[in-house]
């Protein structure tokens, strides 16, 4: 044991700052939240233990519990297909062999990196407030515009177009994808006559599959756990009418507005559960349709 | 089945020119190897063939027909990828049906192509394996199949055996000849391997710098090569090369090569007194030829049913000769060594081919 020690202890001073964010910052607080769920906690007195009474309240008689599921479980089935699929055409536009590619990558990936921040969610609101950039353009051509942000019809969707609008991420991914696809492949389809849209569903799409595994998983995840845009542009209240009362805001308000902390312990933890569910849903279904070139047999 | 012509036939990269002026005849039911070193543009003159690569200038006809301007698809033409190309994500019988169900073909009479297929090329027991499942001569016959199904007029092969490894190469090779045999249809075929191109093709293409060398058969190729590079380049172990000095006198020409007796033959159509002499290693003799030198033998190299002895002439030069493997040569052992007038090949200071204007010649 000793000698063990003598032998590896520079690498654990080496891993020590990392072990001890790890512990405090990371396992600690979720040890401490999966208790808390169980809990009564309002920061200001110590926690009561309640059992499985902030799930049963969850799932029983919180109304706001199930329109932010409602709203949240609507974006990921929008949101996710039409990002994945915006850029995936990007991708293939910038495959075709652009001269200038790096900087149309570069361009391209901007609005990712701009996309998740304050300022964009703030000029999202501007762009499609009543009087914003997008009814000017549409008054040009005679439309009268919804008021998209105020109008619950219409206010989940622009941040669905915000979400396709920060394409960049999985395009860079399905990018690196189709690159990896052989050129020689649609050289050989190409000659047995095989039309375009045929290369694009009996080739590209197959071949691509582990890429578009790998994106619907994290876009997945990463749309469940959407936070910034949707408290920006709703003021940091799910209106207008509930409409963009997103999980996470609910669940940011119970904590920090109303401090009922053991049930947005509980809140949070279901939502792990409900990203767990759907990725294992993903893993269990890809051996149907996704394809590996080095998979053993 | 269709032969194929190329008139003036060039490809540019912006400023950078692939393939010049080319011309060629490409008879019915041929088997024509494109054959040269890496960059010559033989690839390119075959994907230029199919219809992957744009034409610059000239004009390609197969059967006939001009198709500068077809797709690839309507060329009547497949094709065999160095790298395959299999669809890795279908089974062989998909990989073999794939490209007939754009043609319209009815499923009865895909069945029965791929069968056929299947049956001629001894893969009937591969069919449900995914590509990865294969071995690279499996993969091989499996591309090979994909262009049978298809009935083309004319196969195009690119280095279809460049990735198997060489007891495969050999086998796959013959594989290929009694293919060609049994369908006699046109095939084109790309390789750098002069071996391939000797044992394979009907007639051989020379390619160097985009331009033609040379076009004949394999034995036109070995017995008169037309210029320095294709007698470099066709023949295993490599040609003999001699720089030589000729000197006009009386209606003869006597030629020096340092290290040997000089000799004199009937007259060369050429002012250059700087020769180049080439003569095969397996025309070099021990012992004996109409000129004969001194050398000492630098190495041996027994192969079994031959011998390769490297031979170091007086002048240093050394040569390499042929032998049957049946006397125990040693190294640093002296040996005279010569060869008959017959077999040299005389090329000009441009490294063009000439020839003596009468074929009896006598020793000095």
């Amino acid at each position: 044991m000793k000698r063990f020690f003598a032998r590896n202890a520079p690498a654990y001073i080496f891993l020590l700052p990392w072990l001890i964010g790890f512990f405090l910052l990371a396992l600690g607080p979720i040890l401490a939240s999966l208790y808390l769920s169980f809990t009564r906690y309002d920061m200001v007195s110590a926690p009561r233990w309640i059992g499985w009474g902030n799930y049963e309240y969850m799932f029983t008689r919180d109304r706001r519990f199930w329109k932010a599921l409602e709203v949240t479980f609507t974006y990921v089935a929008l949101a996710v297909p039409a990002r994945l699929i915006m850029a995936l055409g990007v991708a293939m536009l910038l495959d075709k062999g652009l001269r200038t590619i790096g900087l149309y990558r570069a361009i391209f990936y901007l609005p990712s990196l701009l996309g998740a921040s304050i300022a964009i969610a703030i000029l999202w609101r501007q762009l499609f407030a009543a009087d914003g950039v997008v009814n000017q353009v549409l008054a040009m051509v005679g439309i009268q515009g919804a008021s998209w942000i105020t109008d619950p019809d219409t206010s989940l969707y622009t941040l669905v177009v915000l979400a396709m609008w920060q394409f960049g991420s999985p395009m860079l991914i399905f990018l690196a994808g189709l690159r990896g696809i052989p050129r020689d492949l649609y050289e050989a389809a190409e000659i047995d006559g095989t039309p375009g849209w045929r290369q694009f569903t009996r080739i590209t799409l197959p071949l691509l599959a582990p890429v578009i595994f790998f994106n619907l998983v994290l876009q997945t995840i990463d749309s469940f756990k959407t936070f910034s845009s949707a408290f920006i542009i709703s003021n940091g209240t799910g209106a207008p009418a509930d409409s963009l009362l997103f999980y996470t805001v609910y669940l940011f308000n119970e904590a920090f507005k109303f401090f009922r902390m053991g049930y947005a312990s509980a809140l949070a933890w279901f939502l792990l559960v409900i990203i767990a569910t759907f990725t294992a849903i993903a893993f269990f279904t890809s051996k149907y349709w996704v394809h590996y070139e080095n998979e053993r047999d | 089945m269709a032969g194929l012509t190329l008139r003036n036939v060039g490809k540019r990269y912006g400023a950078l020119s692939i393939i010049q002026g080319l011309n060629l005849d490409i008879h019915d039911g041929e088997f024509l190897v494109l054959v040269g070193p890496s960059g010559c543009g033989k690839s390119t003159l075959l994907r230029m063939i199919a219809g992957l690569e744009d034409i610059s200038e000239g004009t390609i006809s197969i059967g006939g027909k001009v198709v500068n301007d077809l797709p690839a698809s309507k060329r009547e033409l497949s094709m065999v990828f160095q790298s395959y190309a299999l669809y890795p994500h279908m089974s062989v019988r998909k990989n073999l049906a794939f490209g007939l169900q754009n043609f319209k073909v009815s499923r009865a009479e895909v069945e029965r192509r791929v069968a056929e297929a299947a049956r001629i090329l001894q893969i009937e027991q591969l069919m449900d394996r995914k590509p990865r499942q294969l071995s690279g001569g499996q993969k091989q016959r499996v591309a090979i199949g994909r262009s049978i199904v298809r009935e083309p007029q004319l196969f195009l092969f690119d280095e279809p055996l460049s990735n198997l490894d060489a007891e495969l190469r050999v086998q796959m090779r013959a594989e290929l000849a009694s293919l060609y045999a049994r369908l006699g249809t046109t095939m084109i075929y790309v390789t750098h391997d002069q071996v391939e191109a000797m044992t394979m093709a009907s007639r051989i293409v020379v390619l160097r710098g985009g331009k033609i060398e040379q076009l004949g058969t394999p034995q036109e190729l070995y017995t008169r090569p037309q210029n320095l590079f294709v007698a470099g380049f066709i023949g295993s172990p490599k040609i003999n090369m001699l720089q030589a000095k000729a000197t006009r006198d009386a209606g003869r020409t006597v030629v020096s090569v340092a290290g040997m007796p000089d000799f004199a033959i009937a007259e060369l159509p050429t002012d250059d007194q700087a020769l180049t002499l080439c003569v095969r290693p397996a025309s070099l003799r021990v012992g004996s030829g109409d000129v004969t030198g001194q050398g000492t033998i630098r190495l041996v190299e027994y192969l079994g049913s031959e011998t390769l002895l490297h031979i170091t002439l007086s002048s240093g030069q050394v040569l390499l000769a042929s032998d049957n493997g049946r006397a125990p040569y040693r190294m640093g052992d002296p040996v005279t060594i010569g060869f008959d007038l017959s077999d040299l090949h005389y090329f000009d200071g441009a490294g063009k081919r000439i020839e003596p204007t009468q074929k009896e010649s006598q020793i000095q």
